[in-house]
C-alpha cells in the first residue's frame, strides 16, 4: 500500500515551494481546508497563485494568507464581502485577480481533470468574462472558448479518508473539493477521521482512493 | 418621482412566488429572490436548488438547528426537505448552466428590453465584484424571473433600453417583477402583464426607460 497518511500538517505541506499554484475547496464557510490553510501560511510559502470560489473570511479561510501577503495571484467567482484582506491587496495592486462564473471555474477545473484542453460555453457571451476569448457560434449560439485550469497542488476537506484515500464528505461540505481532487498534480486532504481500507462501502465513496495523494487527520476549524 | 405606495420587498417576492409551477425545480438568488421560500403557497411544492450542491433544499434552521456543514449559498443554515440530495459544484452548476432546472429567480441592477441582465457589479463600487454563479445561471435558465425594484433610490429606471452596467447575461430574462410591474420580456418588446394598484400606464411608463407594450388595460397586481 502507498503511504498516503502524513503524522503532521506541517510535513504535508513542507515540500511547497514559492510560486505554487493551489486549490482551496470551500463554499459558504462549509468544507475549507482551515488546517491545512494554516500549515501553508505557517510554513511562509510566497507568491501563490491561488484557486478558489472567495477569497476569505476575515482572519478565516483563504483571508488569513492575503494577510500575510502570501498570494500574488488568485482566480475565483466571488470574492465576497467579508474578504477584507483580500479587498485591501487587491486595492494596493499587490494581488491581481480573475475573476470567473462559478460554474465555468468548475468546468475549467474538471477540463484540467480529464485531460480536454477547453471547451466553448454561452456563459459570459457579450460580458466583462469574454474579453479577449475566442468568440464562435455553435449550435446557431454564441460561444467564447474556455480554457482548463492546472495546479500543482489542490488542499482539500474530507470527513473521512480510508488508508488508501478514498473519500467521503459531510452534507453540503462536499462543494468544490471532489472536483479539485481530481484536477491537481498533487492532492492533499484534511479529515476528520482516518479509516480502515474496506470500512467505507464502495458505492458510498465519492472521490477515489487514485485522485489522493496525502491525508492528514485534523479537527476540522469553521469561520461562520 | 411618484409617492404612490408601491409594493414591499416581501411583497415582490409573494407575487413572484406565484409563478413558480407546482413540482417544479427553483434557484433563488440573492436579494429579494431570496424571500420567495417563504411566501408559497400552501398548495405549492417546490423543490429548491442551492448553486452549492443542494437539491430539496428546506426552510432555514431554526436556533440551536443549526449544522454549518448545511448551509445555502449565502451561508445561512438550512434544513432539508425528504427525498434530498447533495452533489458536488460542478453537477449544481450543471444543472443550472444545461437547463434542467425549471425557473431561476435573480436579483437585478438593470434589464433591457431585450432581457440582457446587469446584477453583479455596479460601476462606481469599490473592488472588483463578485460573479459568483449568476452568469451560469443566466446562460442557462429555462425560464428566469428577475426581482428588483422597478428604480433606483435616486428614481432612475432600472428598466431600460439597454444595460450600461456591466452584463451577466444577454437575453436571458423572461419575465421582470418589480414593485410597480409584472412585464414579460417578448420578442417584440416589454409586454406590461400587471401594474401595482392604484397606478396607471403613463406614470409606470415614465419610470421605465424603455417602451412599455400594453394590450388593452393591464390588470391590476394580484397576490392570490
Amino acid at each position: 500500500m502507498r503511504k498516503k497518511i502524513y503524522a503532521s500538517l506541517d510535513s504535508a505541506v513542507a515540500d511547497i515551494r514559492d510560486g505554487a499554484r493551489i486549490m482551496f475547496g470551500g463554499f459558504g464557510g462549509a468544507g475549507f481546508p482551515n488546517n491545512l490553510i494554516q500549515a501553508l501560511a505557517q510554513k511562509g510559502t510566497r507568491d501563490i497563485t491561488a484557486i478558489s470560489n472567495n477569497c476569505g473570511t476575515r482572519d478565516g479561510e483563504l483571508g488569513l494568507l492575503f494577510k500575510n501577503g502570501q498570494i500574488r495571484h488568485v482566480i475565483a467567482a466571488f470574492p465576497g464581502p467579508h474578504a477584507h484582506y483580500f479587498l485591501q491587496q487587491f486595492a494596493e495592486r499587490k494581488v491581481t485577480l480573475e475573476l470567473v462564473p462559478q460554474g465555468i471555474l468548475c468546468e475549467r477545473m474538471r477540463a484540467a481533470a480529464a485531460g480536454l484542453c477547453g471547451f466553448y460555453t454561452t456563459v459570459g457571451v457579450g460580458t466583462e468574462v469574454a474579453a479577449g476569448k475566442e468568440e464562435r457560434v455553435i449550435e446557431g449560439k454564441r460561444c467564447i472558448l474556455e480554457m482548463p485550469i492546472h495546479a500543482d497542488y489542490a488542499f482539500i476537506k474530507a470527513d473521512t479518508a480510508d488508508e488508501l484515500g478514498n473519500l467521503t464528505y459531510r452534507l453540503a461540505a462536499r462543494n468544490f473539493n471532489p472536483i479539485m481532487a481530481m484536477a491537481a498534480t498533487t492532492t492533499i486532504v484534511e479529515v476528520e477521521e482516518i479509516v480502515p481500507v474496506g470500512s467505507i462501502k464502495p458505492e458510498n465513496v465519492v472521490t477515489p482512493a487514485l485522485f489522493v495523494h496525502r491525508i492528514v487527520q485534523a479537527k476540522g476549524i469553521r469561520y461562520v | 418621482m411618484s409617492d404612490k405606495p408601491r409594493l414591499t420587498r416581501e411583497q415582490i417576492a409573494q407575487r413572484a412566488a406565484m409563478e413558480l409551477p407546482n413540482g417544479a425545480y427553483v434557484n433563488l438568488g440573492w436579494g429579494i429572490p431570496n424571500l420567495i421560500a417563504d411566501y408559497l403557497p400552501e398548495n405549492k411544492e417546490v423543490y429548491f436548488h442551492s448553486e452549492n450542491g443542494i437539491l430539496g433544499m428546506g426552510r432555514r434552521a431554526r436556533p440551536g438547528e443549526e449544522d454549518y456543514d448545511l448551509v445555502d449559498a449565502m451561508k445561512v443554515p438550512v434544513t432539508l426537505m425528504p427525498g434530498a440530495s447533495f452533489f458536488h459544484q460542478a453537477d449544481a452548476h450543471l444543472m443550472t448552466r444545461g437547463g434542467h432546472l425549471d425557473v431561476a429567480v435573480l436579483g437585478g441592477f438593470q434589464v433591457s428590453e431585450k432581457g440582457d441582465l446587469a446584477n453583479w457589479k455596479i460601476p462606481a463600487a469599490k473592488g472588483p465584484g463578485g460573479i459568483g454563479g449568476a452568469m451560469d445561471i443566466a446562460a442557462g435558465a429555462k425560464r428566469l424571473i428577475v426581482c428588483m425594484e422597478h428604480t433606483t433610490k435616486e428614481g432612475a429606471p432600472k428598466v431600460v433600453r439597454q444595460c450600461t452596467y456591466p452584463l451577466t447575461g444577454l437575453a436571458c430574462v423572461d419575465t421582470i417583477v418589480t414593485d410597480l410591474a409584472v412585464i414579460d420580456v417578448k420578442p417584440e418588446g416589454l409586454m406590461l402583464r400587471e401594474i401595482a394598484p392604484g397606478w396607471d400606464i403613463e406614470e409606470l411608463q415614465k419610470l421605465t426607460g424603455a417602451p412599455l407594450i400594453s394590450v388593452g388595460r393591464a390588470s391590476e397586481i394580484k397576490f392570490v
